[in-house]
């Protein structure tokens, strides 16, 4: 059962590999987004700490957005999808597969670099430790919801603005415990408990969405 | 022999079926306005004639008869179409979609009006047109969902799959609603401690009633608007059979 996930993840990586380019301008698009703010707030770093977790965790949905497009077009395009689709394996472990295929690809190098990034915010070594992990724990949800919008909007018209519409404001959940378990840490609170809920819905975005994404996808090839 | 069209006459299936439900939402159309008019009336007569004035909010409060009556029906609205969403998927009807579609623009509507009576509210009362308490903030996120429903409908050009797409959506939107409304919550408790506590401790009995007047006023509109979109809906997904062509060539003699 679980050598279809791997196999999914193995042929995903190595496509994903032969196009590396892809990768690296999501990550310098998260770059350029969060340096921009700065940019337009002003320097003062008292400011600039307290808007850290929530510049950097809206850029990280915005990076994280930006990749989702191709999570099934590529395959749509070729056919590949509906090989996928007719195969024996039921499609939501396939599925299960290329989310964490695609969050290897776009949720770890941000969590990676972000903390490069929260020192230019002056974050002090305990938020940037809880900003990272955090960053670690809660996109894989974002994959995850974010694969449910992909192959919804598979094939349609205008595709990428609509899906924006789509999976933005059910990222809102993870967005605020990410940041909140930052601004916590700096706070002085402990960010334990968001970094739980986080995992929790980590949990359960990677148990259901992909079920429901599978659903989209029979749709969209019907 | 045919036994899809040999339903009973009383089967409660047999309304699923388009050329069935169009004459008896055209029957029920007139009901439902009469009815949205009449609670509207008594409604809005108790709720500016008779309601005693506020003490603390003085006449101002009176917004609350609309205000309420679109939150609530904004929220239920989209538990409806999810309702519908999930029938559609499960027993592949086809007015399960239509219904759900046909409830979208008013709950947008709903949500819009509940947003901007809330604000019309604050202003005199809070002294700010918009504050990031829980409620609003979700109330304006229940608007992004109603928006992306539509923008995915509208974009999908197959009217089957749009249905389905949406009912997915729907369903995914309303086991999200929940988790979105604790988690503005608590980021909310933890920014700020709540200074507006929209819960009054008592409200007079005859505020209750306008209220729920109105309520039942919009549920009735609501229910109206609906019938029309969905009768609509019918037509222009049905128009290449014949008894949408007798329909229509009957319209225009």
């Amino acid at each position: 059962m679980l050598n279809i996930v791997f196999s999914v993840i193995a042929r995903d990586l190595k496509l994903a590999m032969r196009r590396q380019a892809d990768i690296v301008s999501a990550l310098f698009f998260f770059v350029i987004v969060v340096s921009l703010f700065p940019l337009g707030i002003g320097p003062e770093p008292d400011l600039l700490r307290q808007l850290a977790p929530g510049v950097l965790w809206v850029a990280a949905l915005l990076a994280t957005m930006l990749s989702l497009p191709r999570m099934f077009a590529d395959d749509h395009r070729d056919g590949t999808l509906e090989q996928l689709a007719l195969s024996p394996n039921p499609l939501g472990l396939i599925v299960t597969g290329k989310v964490i295929a695609h969050w290897l690809v776009s949720g770890l190098p941000l969590a990676l670099i972000a903390p490069i990034l929260g020192i230019q915010f002056d974050l002090s070594g305990d938020a940037l430790l809880v900003l990272t992990g955090a960053i670690l724990l809660g996109t894989p949800a974002l994959s995850g919801i974010g694969a449910i919008g992909a192959a919804l909007t598979l094939g349609v018209r205008g595709g990428g603005v609509l899906l924006s519409l789509l999976v933005l404001p059910l990222y809102i959940p993870v967005l605020i415990f990410g940041a909140g378990a930052v601004d916590a840490t700096v706070s002085g609170l402990g960010g334990e408990g968001h970094l739980s809920l986080l995992i929790a819905m980590t949990f359960a975005a990677i148990g259901f969405a992909p079920w429901a994404s599978a659903a989209a996808l029979k749709i969209a090839l019907e | 022999m045919n036994d899809r069209f040999n339903l009973s006459r009383f089967s409660f299936y047999r309304f699923a079926s388009p050329a069935i439900f169009y004459p008896l939402a055209g029957k029920m159309i007139p009901w439902f306005i009469a009815a949205a008019v009449l609670f509207g009336l008594a409604g809005l007569y108790i709720g500016m004639l008779v309601a005693p004035t506020d003490f603390q909010q003085g006449e101002g409060y009176r917004i609350i008869f609309i205000h309420v009556p679109t939150s609530w029906m904004s929220m239920f609205i989209y538990l409806i179409m999810a309702f519908w969403a999930a029938i559609g998927l499960a027993f592949n009807t086809r007015l399960s979609g239509m219904m759900a579609q046909a409830l979208a623009p008013t709950g947008a509507l709903m949500a819009f009006l509940s947003l901007w009576t809330g604000a019309l509210w604050g202003k005199p009362m809070w002294g700010t047109w918009w504050v990031w308490d829980a409620r609003l903030t979700s109330e304006l996120i229940l608007l992004f969902l109603y928006i992306g429903y539509m923008a995915l409908t509208a974009a999908i050009d197959d009217a089957r799959r749009a249905d389905k797409a949406g009912g997915i959506l729907l369903l995914v939107g309303v086991v999200n609603i929940p988790i979105i409304y604790f988690s503005v919550k608590w980021w909310n408790t933890l920014h700020q401690g709540s200074s507006v506590n929209l819960t009054k401790s008592a409200m007079a009995e005859v505020m209750l009633w306008g209220m729920l007047l109105m309520a039942l006023a919009f549920w009735m509109y609501s229910i109206a608007v609906a019938l029309t979109r969905v009768r609509t809906l019918i037509l222009e997904r049905e128009r290449h059979t014949d008894w949408v062509k007798a329909e229509l060539e009957g319209v225009s003699k």
